[in-house]
């Protein structure tokens, strides 16, 4: 084995790739773009558009209610909602976005209210529209004050204490630790993109070191060179494995920047609506370890990577190749964010899962080593598969010279 | 010193099979000669020469090339070998001096004599103008020399050339045969593979007329011609090749 020439090609190749532009767009580009654009740009986005949302007055209905006079009086009154006439097609009008929300007074709504006899207020709305659960909330919310109002005065009129009805409360308090609870909210998403962005990082090296000289034509012009075809691979491997871990390593840095960054920007846009962000850090440790278990991941990759577009006769045979690729491993990794997916020996051992599973584990800061040494070894034991697959291939003259 | 023995080459077609590119060549070429391998397009002039320079591997028989056995030894053989053609395209991102000094240091040349030889070589081959220019950059005929200087670059003493001169305008196709020329004068082992008549002509010691992956005729131009008894070569190659 010679380190000089595998030294030599991974020198050349390295020069070759960074002149790239295609390479340095997905090795550089990308993740320095991506994180910063996901997390501030479509945070500030998401908040800017929630806040808007906020401050619009809802449109909303009132159905019936003609025999209550209070309640319709103190709705109009109302200064969170727009009280618009009342119309027969009030279903078609908030699936058509027209109002909001409409509330349905029960008949007698007044003079029940005053005997204290049982009614249902029904509030329509546009399930999962954001302005439509405005609309309804705010409705909600006045009649939610107006019985405790009511409660308390009927209370008061018994000369009862309000804790009767209310003799304790309940609250939740956090006590994870902020990385937990960091890890809890992003503990898939973060793994996702490093092994999206480590594969994509490999994708246009592996294309271009092998289909791309095919087509290019310095295919045999290195080949008639002294060096080994092994070295050759290997140079060529190391170049793609760069790839890959630049792209990771700067796409975790990135992200990392980004989401502290993120965090005061939204802060800063909100006032105050993100505050529930600021419990959220990402550890410097989670992200080494990551990195750490990643890493095989990444060999298998750049080694498959490589393999496959070898196969190619150009770089747009290698595409066609490699984008069905994309969707095997974006499906394992979106598996693991499934919720009640948990790691287990059996997923230990399949590719990308448990990379993706072991990874949302040490976002939350736990460390299973048992599972960590298993999926290090698996991860290792297909990366060396994949790479001497590449080391054979590249013996092959009918893959070389596939015409 | 290049000796090819009954090389074989099959390849698997997906329609055809089996077929066989070479059949059974065996020739030899001194030092300080050029042997032109003539054939039309598909006659196995591109196959036999890959075999010896061991890009690909002969399915029969062997060839010994520098005093290396091209399947025994193929590395050896390559590190005493120049293999010039249309198909070793350059790397376009690179400039010329970096291309050279790549195949230098795959040769095994050391920093000091490699940049001593790329200098030679540049003054040689008047490259100095755009030897910091990227190769996609050249124009046709700086390609050509950019691609002289890498099969030069270790000095090898056996030189392929397999229809180096297709698709090069007169000047382009003029450098390369002198160079093939100056190969032969400084005592280097040259074959060199061809279907233009002229350049079988001018350049070549012996010929060997190629043909359905087959050795048809071989010998010096005076030989051929007396042999069929007629002058022109392409009359002499038409005669060989027409059953």
């Amino acid at each position: 084995m010679s380190l000089r020439n595998i030294g030599i090609v991974y020198r050349k190749e390295l020069v070759d790739s960074l002149r790239d532009r295609r390479t340095v767009i997905s090795m550089v580009a990308v993740p320095l773009l991506l994180m910063p654009l996901l997390t501030i740009g479509v945070g500030a986005v998401l908040v800017r558009q929630v806040g808007q949302a906020m401050e619009e007055v809802p449109r909303v209905m009132i159905l019936g209610g003609q025999d209550s006079p209070n309640i319709r009086a103190e709705l109009e009154k109302l200064k969170a909602v727009r009280i618009v006439p009342e119309k027969p097609d009030y279903a078609e009008e908030i699936s058509n976005k027209q109002i909001r929300a409409a509330v349905e007074i029960p008949g007698g709504f007044d003079s029940k209210l005053a005997a204290g006899d049982a009614m249902t207020v029904k509030i329509y709305m546009y399930e999962g529209e954001m302005k439509s659960g405005f609309g309804a909330d705010r409705l909600q919310k006045f009649f939610r004050d107006l019985r405790d109002r009511t409660v308390k005065e009927s209370l008061q009129a018994r000369q009862l204490p309000e804790s009767l009805i209310r003799p304790f409360d309940i609250r939740q308090q956090n006590v994870a630790p902020a990385e937990k609870v960091g890890g809890a909210v992003l503990g898939g998403i973060v793994p996702y993109f490093v092994i999206l962005l480590c594969l994509t990082g490999a994708m246009y090296p592996a294309m271009d070191l092998t289909a791309g000289e095919k087509e290019r034509g310095t295919i045999e012009t290195i080949l008639c060179s002294p060096v080994s075809r092994t070295h050759l691979v290997l140079g060529k491997f190391l170049m793609v494995l760069t790839a890959s871990i630049a792209t990771a390593v700067l796409s975790l840095a990135s992200m990392s920047a980004s989401f502290g960054l993120g965090k005061k920007l939204l802060l800063g846009v909100a006032h105050g609506a993100a505050d529930s962000a600021m419990q959220i850090t990402i550890s410097a440790k989670g992200i080494a370890s990551i990195f750490f278990v990643v890493l095989p991941l990444a060999v298998f990759f750049s080694a498959a990577l490589l393999a496959i577009s070898l196969f190619a006769k150009s770089f747009k045979e290698a595409q066609s190749y490699l984008s069905p690729l994309m969707i095997i491993v974006v499906l394992p990794a979106v598996a693991a964010l499934l919720p009640g997916v948990e790691l287990n020996t059996a997923l230990a051992l399949v590719p990308v899962l448990n990379t993706s599973l072991v990874s949302k584990e040490i976002m939350t800061g736990t460390y299973h080593w048992n599972f960590i040494a298993l999926i290090f070894v698996s991860s290792s034991v297909y990366a060396a598969i994949a790479l001497a697959i590449a080391v054979k291939l590249f013996q092959r003259e009918d893959v070389l010279f596939r015409t | 010193m290049i000796e090819a023995q009954n090389l074989v080459k099959r390849f698997r077609g997906k329609k055809r099979g089996m077929v066989s590119a070479v059949n059974g060549v065996s020739f030899s070429c001194r030092p300080g000669e050029i042997y032109g391998l003539l054939g039309a397009n598909g006659a196995g002039k591109t196959t036999t020469l890959r075999m010896l320079a061991t890009i690909l591997e002969p399915t029969e028989g062997t060839a010994v090339v520098a005093g290396y056995d091209v399947i025994k030894e193929p590395q050896k053989v390559r590190s005493r070998v120049g293999f010039l053609s249309t198909a070793t395209a350059l790397y376009g991102r690179l400039s010329a001096q970096e291309m050279v000094e790549y195949f230098g240091r795959l040769h095994g040349l050391d920093e000091t004599s490699l940049h001593r030889r790329i200098d030679a070589i540049f003054e040689r081959l008047e490259m100095n103008e755009f030897r910091d220019r990227r190769c996609d950059k050249l124009s046709t005929g700086m390609k050509q020399k950019v691609s002289i200087a890498r099969t030069l670059v270790h000095d090898p003493s056996v030189m392929i050339f397999d229809e180096p001169t297709v698709g090069l305008d007169v000047m382009a196709a003029r450098t390369i045969a002198r160079f093939i020329a100056e190969c032969r004068d400084q005592g280097k082992t040259v074959i060199f593979s061809t279907h233009v008549m002229s350049e079988v002509e001018k350049l070549c010691d012996h010929i060997g007329i190629i043909h359905g992956g087959r050795l048809m005729a071989e010998g010096t131009l005076a030989d051929l011609r007396q042999r069929f008894q007629m002058q022109d070569l392409e009359d002499i190659f038409v005669k060989v090749v027409e059953p």
